[in-house]
């Protein structure tokens, strides 16, 4: 392994730490197709981390082991030095690990209000008979947890349409909504699924800096899925490169660049 | 004519408190299928069997006396103590929160991620099973439901609506046990309601009603969520079995009200709680008042089949109900 644990200060100042979370030869079959073959890699405190690669290349596959929604058949996940043991999503919700999803999966009934203040549901501890009766604790927390939820909403900038219900709002709109519900859980780790799949190059820009921020104001460590190459480029700190689930390259956005390997996926190759 | 006039505002007083009693049902209904998409058969056999068991504590039964006897050759039918309503009461809540963990970890958490249909038949299992226990459990004699709650004509009513009639109009006639209903279903209505608009686990509910993948993303147990939610759908079918036990006694012919819901729910809408109760109202209202008003032209007995006919109107021309949400399919 040619990575160290040791941190190091990226050229636009940001301090990367040592890793956080690394993923040991993962394998994920569904019946007899191989979905993730043997990939390794790892995610470090503080950094923008892409996983980029063509379609079908099982790159969402590889979020959902992460975010517990799949369980490799071989392999191991380990988590801020400690082997993580087999988890199911909410567990995994609460370890500090946020995610979106590439379709969008909020709650299409609720305001953007309620929506984001679920995120906040990993961090209250008041008990039922507490919330019951509506007494004490209960009702701090709700108060504190809805100045967090403001804070956030100020910072997507969509103080406009805090009382909407989600279901009505555009595509680009919900994907900032599904951010911030994210946001909410003040997570260690946010993984994103396609942030900025099926948006215009403004959205992209908008997205793209709302991600930026994140990692640079709150220190939060992004694990990234996309497709536009042009952005992940820009954004991350390093990528991995998934083809047919295998790793296929794995660097900074230049060494990957230049990976022959790469080049080839995205390019395809002449079979002469 | 006024006379008459007056019979109808009875009739219609009356059909709403009647009303009550199926929009309790339900409720019952609606909480389940909302954050699980399971239509709950088995909820009228939930408040038989939460009246049997509250009966049963109250009384001092021993539960299984039956066949503790017919195994060990013994004689024991009761303990041989009372025990006060509000104590029993508390007691049957624990039963049904029991009962739903049951439910939960011995049937529904094998059918995540069935059809629907699956679903629905292994409520109707469990309906028989749980109709089979109570009455291993209780026994199947009708019993008398007495928790205090006053009963008869209200005679306050009576006397200060005696002067809207002539001389033999004596004022409505309303069960005082109908308008202690009527109380009871609009404090529970109310307090679900703020319970699943502004604690953690009601946001935590309507979460899970909307999106079961994004709720567990942000880090809420399903299985947590639906023991919470059969646990209220338990605690609404005590309070439903309380009423109409009260009524009418408690027996087996109870698990059949929940039939009435059906058309409740195609009118109220199968995901709202406020449809629920005004869903109830009016069919309650609906059938009392038809069969006071038709009733006598073609032989009576519209109660039986009127609230299927005016569901199945509804079916035709608005088939989300009332408060349903829109079916809306994109092409």
């Amino acid at each position: 392994m040619k990575d160290t644990v040791d941190s190091y200060v990226t050229a636009d100042g940001r301090t990367i730490g040592g890793v956080m979370m690394e993923m040991k030869n993962i394998t994920l079959r569904f019946g007899g197709v191989v979905a993730i073959k043997d990939i390794s890699f790892d995610i470090r405190e503080g950094e923008i981390r892409a996983i980029i690669g063509p379609n079908g290349a099982g790159k969402s596959s590889m979020l959902n082991v992460i975010s517990g929604f799949y369980h490799p058949q071989e392999g191991e996940v380990w988590f801020r030095g400690q082997r993580r043991p087999s988890m199911r999503p909410y567990q995994v919700a609460r370890l500090g690990i946020a995610r979106t999803f590439q379709n969008i999966a909020l709650f299409e009934g609720m305001s953007v209000l309620d929506n984001i203040m679920t995120g906040r549901l990993t961090q209250m501890k008041s008990n039922i008979i507490q919330q019951a009766i509506w007494w004490g604790a209960a009702e701090k927390e709700e108060t504190a947890n809805r100045e967090r939820v403001e804070r956030i909403i100020d910072f997507l900038e969509i103080q406009a349409i805090r009382k909407t219900p989600v279901g009505r709002l555009p595509y680009g709109l919900k994907k900032r909504v599904e951010l911030g519900r994210a946001l909410a859980a003040e997570p260690k780790l946010l993984l994103l699924d396609e942030p900025m799949a099926g948006m215009n190059v403004e959205e992209k820009e908008d997205m793209s800096r709302y991600i930026l921020d994140v990692n640079d104001e709150f220190g939060t460590t992004v694990a990234l899925i996309e497709h536009d190459m042009g952005v992940v480029m820009d954004l991350s700190d390093r990528v991995v490169v998934m083809d047919y689930g295998k790793k296929i390259g794995d660097g900074t956005p230049d060494e990957v660049r230049n990976n022959q390997d790469v080049i080839d996926a995205y390019l395809g190759v002449s079979h002469d | 004519m006024p006379d008459q006039f007056l019979y109808g505002v009875e009739v219609v007083l009356n059909g709403l408190m009647a009303g009550v009693l199926y929009a309790l049902v339900a409720l019952g209904f609606v909480l389940i299928f909302k954050a699980s998409g399971i239509f709950n058969y088995a909820q009228g056999v939930m408040a038989l069997f939460a009246a049997l068991t509250l009966v049963g504590i109250m009384e001092g039964q021993v539960p299984f006396a039956h066949l503790i006897n017919a195994i060990f050759g013994t004689e024991v039918h009761h303990f041989g103590w009372h025990v006060p309503a509000v104590a029993a009461i508390i007691l049957t809540i624990l039963v049904m929160v029991a009962l739903a963990w049951a439910v939960q970890q011995f049937v529904m958490r094998h059918l995540v991620n069935q059809e629907p249909i699956i679903l629905f038949m292994a409520t109707i299992g469990l309906a028989y099973f749980l109709e089979g226990f109570g009455d291993l459990m209780w026994g199947s004699e009708i019993k008398k439901l007495d928790v205090g709650l006053p009963q008869g004509a209200s005679l306050w009513v009576e006397e200060n609506t005696a002067w809207l009639g002539g001389e033999s109009f004596y004022g409505f006639f309303i069960d005082q046990l109908d308008i202690v209903a009527t109380v009871v279903a609009a404090i529970l209505v109310i307090a679900l309601v703020l319970f699943s608009q502004y604690t953690k686990q009601g946001r935590a509910l309507r979460a899970v009603a909307d999106d079961h993948q994004a709720a567990l993303s942000v880090g809420i147990s399903l299985n947590v969520i639906w023991v919470l939610v059969w646990s209220l759908a338990g605690f609404v079918a005590l309070v439903a079995g309380i009423m109409w036990g009260a009524k009418s006694g408690v027996q087996f012919s109870l698990s059949l009200i929940a039939l009435k819901a059906l058309p409740v729910l195609m009118l109220g809408g199968f995901t709202s709680i406020p449809g629920a109760i005004v869903g109830g109202l009016i069919i309650g209202v609906g059938e009392k008042l038809f069969e006071f008003l038709v009733g006598p032209l073609v032989g009576g007995a519209t109660e039986n089949w009127f609230a299927y006919v005016l569901a199945l109107l509804f079916l035709v021309f608005r088939p989300q109900g009332l408060f349903g949400e829109k079916i809306i399919e994109r092409v």
